[in-house]
């Protein structure tokens, strides 16, 4: 049905009175996702679209009984606000934020490790259970519920690959973008395991791109835990050596390792089929399904 | 963002690591008044930001003005892989017995800085470590206490960096590591750390990235960011228009939004026979103003032969889109190269609507979108 969000889920905006954080409550809302409060410091008493704003989250929290938090708080001050959603023991955050400072990141890890909250970000467009709620940016139109699910780490990626399967009327059962940073909170071992613990979810569609060794480790964990089938897209085969595209994350060594060629090569190894295209990953979906 | 030598070892000498004497010099005179300010034998050092100086010609050790003015001569205005340069450090030899290397960076795997030290300094670091990793020890810090002394003394022994030197290593590594810590640094290395007949050791080459995400709150070092330049004029207008943007040398130019699409669409590219001239994300959000600029930096490239423009909206919107196309493509009599649009997302079929057709070719979906910009250049460079 659903995994890590659903209708019930009761949400607090952190940065709601914001340019981006204001736009995507109204959205969010739209789409139906149970947007309780907002937090921002200096702006408690005020209401946006409706929704109350305290100054705190804890304050937030106590008074509209949240369970999860969005933060749309610009890069300089979002890993404090990452801190300050751990600390009221939420069960889910989700920093949209683009650019918090790698440094922050690691501590932000690092208190991670001693709380239960899940956190999926920074720099990603957030979470979605198509037809019950969404916590992010993502564009609700083309999402459709159904029985596949979906994790990646970039955002525009998601959407294209999304758009692929439903045109082919194959909805999601929840699609989570974790984010193309070095440090994030949710990784696809996270993703997948909640995926392979969903009835509901029939097929796992899994899209990584070059740098860093995520997707290696991925298709290590899917031999040994995953019997749900996985589809895999890697993004940055044509990216050269040492240089940067874009995400943090989307850099290629020079050494051999994090190319998209180890990355399809392990999840080849592991069973995983991996599309040349978005269109060729839709293809093996509907094979599966 | 990358330091130059000599800006990093400033900053590390200011922190307390040892350096040699040393001037920059940007005209002959210049380095032969350096070199007798810091006194004979000197090395002259190109001040460029790319890998293997010293094997490209770029460092060179002299013994008296005659070798100076030669090397000088030789080395300022040269091409070092694509960059001239401009300005060389000036600096004292160093009588050396031993090379070491110590560095900090941040492991992504394990989320954690990692402070490392080898005693097979001077040499390509990389190299010994995919041949002997067991060559480099490596300590995990937890970035909310930092770096303990008992563990710079620990990757000091574990590396097996002699008694004799053994604290003063350990000591250059723990103020690199605060100075990474306190500066946002992505990677601080020392390669190699020299040391002496004397024992002492001495930092003969200093590296240091910033963290561009964390420049906000490092003002000194975005400062000499702007002086370090580098790049080449393209690379420098991207930095000006504030894209995400890399060149590469085939013929197609990509605009997109997101890393992730815009990735995949060089792959499609290339997928479908042609081959990516850039990649160049517009990011987030953009307005018809930054679309125009996109347009303009990928006009401006003399390899591109056609352009293709994928935006898929999730924050950005499709008549934004279509109203920076069409503001940037108004302007010309003809069009310089063709240019194959595809829009998908938040409000697409607006952008549809006021999107100038006339002047752009329009594509539904991605894979056709690609392929016609392929046939384009195609048809360019047939």
């Amino acid at each position: 049905m659903s995994v890590l969000v659903d209708e019930n889920t009761r949400v607090v905006v952190q940065g709601i009175t914001g340019g981006e954080g204001k736009f995507h409550t109204g959205q969010m809302i739209e789409y139906g996702t149970n947007v309780v409060a907002g937090a921002v410091p200096g702006k408690g008493g005020q209401e946006i679209h409706g929704v109350p704003v305290y100054d705190t989250v804890d304050e937030a929290v106590r008074a509209e009984d949240a369970d999860a938090s969005v933060i749309f708080v610009p890069p300089a001050f979002a890993g404090d606000a990452i801190f300050e959603a751990l600390d009221t023991d939420l069960d889910l955050a989700v920093a949209i934020t683009e650019g918090v400072p790698t440094q922050d990141m690691a501590r932000v890890k690092k208190r991670l490790s001693e709380t239960d909250t899940r956190l999926i970000g920074p720099n990603c467009p957030g979470i979605i259970t198509p037809g019950e709620s969404k916590l992010g940016i993502l564009p609700g139109n083309i999402f459709s519920p159904g029985s596949v699910g979906l994790v990646s780490r970039s955002g525009t990626l998601t959407y294209q690959v999304v758009d692929n399967l439903t045109n082919r009327d194959i909805g999601q059962t929840t699609a989570i973008g974790i984010g193309g940073d070095p440090i994030i909170g949710t990784d696809f071992i996270d993703a997948l395991s909640a995926f392979e613990d969903d009835p509901e979810t029939e097929v796992i569609v899994m899209c990584g791109e070059i740098g860093g060794e995520d997707e290696e480790e991925a298709a290590a964990y899917i031999a040994e835990h995953v019997d749900t089938p996985v589809v895999g897209f890697i993004a940055g085969r044509t990216a050269p050596p040492g240089k940067r595209m874009g995400h943090a994350g989307a850099i290629v060594s020079g050494s051999g390792t994090g190319t998209a060629e180890s990355k399809i090569d392990a999840l080849n190894e592991a069973g995983v089929p991996v599309g040349d295209t978005p269109e060729e990953v839709a293809d093996s979906v509907e094979e599966l399904l | 963002m990358k330091l130059h030598e000599y800006q990093a070892k400033q900053v590390f000498a200011d922190a307390g690591i040892p350096t040699p004497d040393s001037a920059l010099a940007s005209d002959v005179d210049g380095v032969l008044e350096a070199a007798e300010e810091v006194g004979y034998p000197v090395a002259i050092k190109a001040q460029v930001q790319v890998g293997g100086r010293g094997k490209a010609g770029g460092i060179e050790l002299v013994e008296n003005a005659d070798e100076a003015r030669e090397a000088a001569d030789r080395i300022l205005g040269m091409d070092l892989k694509g960059i001239r340069v401009e300005s060389v450090l000036v600096e004292g030899a160093v009588d050396f017995t031993d090379e070491l290397y110590v560095g900090v960076t941040m492991d992504r795997a394990a989320g954690k800085p990692v402070a490392m030290v080898s005693t097979r300094g001077g040499v390509n670091i990389e190299e010994v470590a995919e041949e002997d990793p067991d060559a480099i020890a490596r300590v995990h810090v937890d970035p909310s206490f930092g770096m303990h002394p008992y563990q710079a003394r620990k990757a000091v022994y574990d590396a097996g960096v002699d008694q004799s030197i053994a604290r003063d290593v350990a000591g250059v590594l723990s103020t690199l590591y605060d100075l990474w810590d306190a500066k946002d640094g992505a990677d601080a290395e020392i390669n190699p750390l020299m040391v002496t007949a004397d024992d002492e050791v001495i930092a003969a080459d200093a590296v240091m990235n910033i963290d561009e995400d964390a420049l906000f709150r490092q003002p000194e070092l975005a400062e000499m960011g702007d002086e370090a330049g580098g790049g080449d004029d393209l690379e420098r207008k991207a930095d000006e228009y504030g894209f995400d943007y890399v060149r590469l040398d085939g013929s197609v130019g990509i605009i997109g939004n997101g890393a992730g699409l815009v990735m995949t669409t060089l792959d499609l590219v290339d997928y479908y026979g042609g081959s990516p001239a850039n990649f160049l994300d517009v990011g987030g959000g953009a307005k018809a103003e930054r679309i125009a600029n996109a347009l303009d930096m990928v006009f401006s490239d003399d390899n591109v032969d056609s352009v293709v423009f994928n935006i898929f909206g999730g924050i950005t919107r499709g008549d934004e889109v279509a109203k920076g196309i069409n503001e940037a493509l108004e302007q010309f009599d003809d069009i310089p190269k063709p240019v194959v649009v595809r829009l998908a997302g938040t409000n697409w079929e607006e952008g549809m609507e006021i999107l100038n057709e006339e002047l752009v070719t329009v594509e539904q979906t991605l894979e056709d979108a690609v392929q016609r910009s392929v046939e384009y250049a195609d048809e360019v460079s047939a």
